[in-house]
């Protein structure tokens, strides 16, 4: 029979581990070369790659820059590098370059959309990242009125009256609820600001106008297009639909019957109809139910659809973060007395947000390659615009270079974006 | 079970009053069809420690739920503080901000630091200006003797550590009863001590406290009534000395044989 008693006496002190061979060939050796068929794939690849390279790189170098359409580049590039020698037609980004980025904005007035588009990202900036001041966040609520007036020109003072209707109702949210109670508030918060825009507003910018004329030289949204529309559909849609799709994903929890209703009946109408419908409606439909005469823009109505359709999807994905909550924090949250409103706010969305972030952030890059769709609906969006490029004599047959140019934009857009939702969640990781 | 029985407890400052702080008359609470509490009457004294006990799914937990409106009872009343439970909303929030609570798996907002858990509701609740909130909480903390983690996160506590620090949550409150549900139930053998000692800590500071608890030393030395409840009824209730040497029921002596038999 063995002995089994055992004391020990002194506890084992820490130690590091063990140091490896470090550097690249140890990396090598154990990311591509570790057993036998990791090498052969890893060998095929670097193979394919070559392949690829080998292609692409001639492809771009040999690139002329300086000619004014596709014959004349390919005989620049063959007199260069010699008969059958391929080379990409880049002259085409560089001739239509501002199309591509500002549609057929005038030129004269190209340092309002530069401005607008400055200032969005200063606008964004504190949204994106805690560390900046808070107060910040003032600029950043009202650059959407800035943003409008230097895009689109015309009156300061009809962005001054739409703001003053969100004023109205911040004021009647602060103020009424002493005297019609907190559900009555909410309600005239909500109707007053309407009441004013459709009765009051458009007079007392005309008047204001009149008064103390400040106006930017009107640009009509025909003459949007490029990349300037691309990031106008998406962004409006992409700061829109978020908060749209929170109250949608609340309202399809609600207890309230008829809330419920109206969300779910709202998402699932949505999500059953194809963007591309929902567009077409905007551009021709819509015009048949409005009275006759009433001019509303084209790009605010695809806006509107666009905001609509990613709030359907949005508020899906908010609502998969709020059932993958614990009850328990419901539960702590009431038992606090937190008020539903303060709950939502301070404790179940910062966690159901920080869950779905990936979601989000994939809702929001499929968002913005979808704005493309308009081209189908005729604006000139970047893809629209290299149709209307291609119809022309000079650049006629040409494809790789414009849409790769087009495709290298929206690429460095949309991976930011994931680069962004990256670092927001190792920033937001509270765990170990 | 045995740690709590080790801690030297001062009951002299456990002082019961007449005044009632929790009334509950003729309570009654359905789940669906399924008839969980029956009949409860309740009266607790201001002062008071009431431990309840029993077996699983016999409704203790789903008792205390009901004393701050986390679940909804359908008939009889409960009074607390002198506010009656009813589906008005405000009288909900005024005896939720009264009556602390504490959960058996702790429910601290993980994406809050310690401090920013326990500063919340003085904050948004009781509109305390955030320094001042800030004070009480490391004064809680401290009494839960966790100061020297404000700044850290749940998920970087252990689970007694957290545990404590949802009891200092709740404090933070300041409320005038504080309701456990199975507060040591999720914990290591190790940390129930720790728990144990900031509730007897909480006790004898003349705290009116109901617990739901299956520690049975910590319902000897601070309870000053032991329920048993079975089958959504109160079976047995009495003071912790007749209540675990004198069971009447067969109920209770066959409960108190299986959890004090080993």
């Amino acid at each position: 029979m063995t002995n089994v008693s055992y004391v020990r006496t002194e506890m084992l002190p820490e130690k590091e581990p063990p140091l490896g061979q470090s550097g690249l060939v140890l990396w090598l050796r154990t990311n591509m070369f570790s057993n036998i068929p990791n090498s052969l794939l890893s060998l095929a690849a670097i193979y394919f790659i070559y392949l690829l390279l080998a292609g692409i790189v001639p492809w771009i170098f040999h690139g002329s820059w300086n000619v004014g359409s596709l014959s004349e580049c390919r005989e620049a590039i063959a007199a260069k590098y010699g008969d059958g020698a391929e080379g990409a037609c880049l002259a085409v980004i560089r001739e239509r370059f501002r199309q591509l980025i500002f549609g057929f904005y005038p030129q004269e007035l190209y340092w309002r959309p530069i401005l607008a588009f400055v200032l969005m990202l200063v606008a964004i900036a504190p949204v994106l990242f805690a560390s900046l001041p808070r107060r910040a966040l003032w600029f950043s609520g009202v650059y959407p009125f800035i943003g409008f007036w230097l895009y689109w020109g015309g009156t300061v003072w009809l962005p001054v009256v739409v703001l003053a209707g969100f004023a109205i109702g911040a004021a009647a949210m602060s103020i009424l609820p002493r005297m019609v109670g907190s559900l009555g508030a909410m309600i005239l918060a909500m109707l007053l600001p309407v009441i004013w825009w459709l009765t009051l507003a458009g007079a007392t910018s005309d008047t204001m106008q009149s008064l103390l004329p400040i106006s930017l030289e009107p640009v009509e949204s025909a003459f949007f297009g490029g990349f300037m529309l691309s990031i106008i559909i998406g962004v409006t849609g992409i700061t829109l639909s978020l908060p749209i799709g929170i109250l949608l994903a609340l309202g399809r929890q609600s207890h309230l019957f008829v809330v419920k209703t109206i969300c779910v009946g709202f998402i699932e109408f949505i999500r059953g109809v194809p963007l591309i419908t929902l567009l077409f409606v905007a551009s021709t439909l819509l015009n048949y139910f409005m009275p006759p005469g009433t001019n509303f823009d084209l790009i605010l109505r695809v806006m509107i659809m666009v905001t609509l359709f990613a709030s359907a999807y949005m508020a899906e994905v908010i609502r998969g973060g709020l059932a993958a909550l614990p009850k328990g924090q419901y539960e702590a949250a009431d038992a606090l007395g937190l008020d539903f409103w303060k709950a939502t706010r301070l404790i179940i969305m910062p966690q159901a947000l920080k869950i779905t972030i990936p979601s989000i952030v994939s809702t929001f890059i499929g968002l913005f390659k979808d704005t493309t769709l308009v081209s189908i609906i005729g604006l000139l969006d970047p893809i629209g615009l290299s149709n209307a490029i291609r119809a022309n004599q000079a650049w006629n047959g040409i494809v790789w270079e414009l849409y790769g140019f087009i495709a290298l934009m929206f690429w460095i857009f949309c991976f930011s974006m994931s680069r962004y939702s990256m670092y927001l969640e190792r920033k937001l990781q509270t765990g170990h | 079970m045995a740690e709590a029985a080790e801690a030297v407890v001062d009951r002299s400052q456990m002082k019961v009053s007449d005044e009632v702080a929790i009334q509950i008359t003729n309570m009654n609470k359905w789940y669906g069809v399924f008839h969980v509490l029956k009949d409860i009457n309740l009266t607790v004294q201001r002062g008071e420690r009431i431990v309840v006990c029993g077996p699983s799914g016999s409704g203790k937990s789903t008792l205390i739920r009901c004393v701050n409106a986390l679940e909804e009872h359908q008939e009889g009343q409960i009074i607390v503080d002198g506010t009656e439970l009813s589906s008005d909303l405000k009288n909900i929030d005024t005896i939720r901000s009264e009556v602390g609570m504490c959960f058996q798996h702790f429910n601290l907002f993980p994406h809050l630091s310690i401090l920013d858990n326990c500063t919340l509701a003085p904050i948004w609740v009781r509109k305390t200006p955030r320094k001042e909130a800030e004070d009480i909480a490391m004064h809680f903390l401290e009494k839960v003797k966790i100061p020297e983690q404000a700044d850290k996160f749940p998920g970087q506590l252990s689970g007694g550590q957290q545990q404590r620090v949802a009891i200092a949550r709740s404090l933070c409150m300041q409320p005038r009863i504080m309701l456990f549900d199975e507060p040591t139930s999720a914990l290591d053998p190790e940390m129930i001590k720790e728990v144990l000692d900031t509730m007897i800590a909480l006790a004898q500071d003349g705290m009116t406290m109901i617990v739901v608890t299956h520690e049975m030393g910590f319902a000897r030395e601070v309870a000053n009534r032991v329920i048993f409840m079975d089958q959504g009824q109160i079976v047995e209730q009495n003071e912790p000395e007749s209540f675990f040497n004198n069971p009447q029921s067969d109920r209770t002596k066959l409960f108190l044989s299986q959890i004090l038999g080993h």
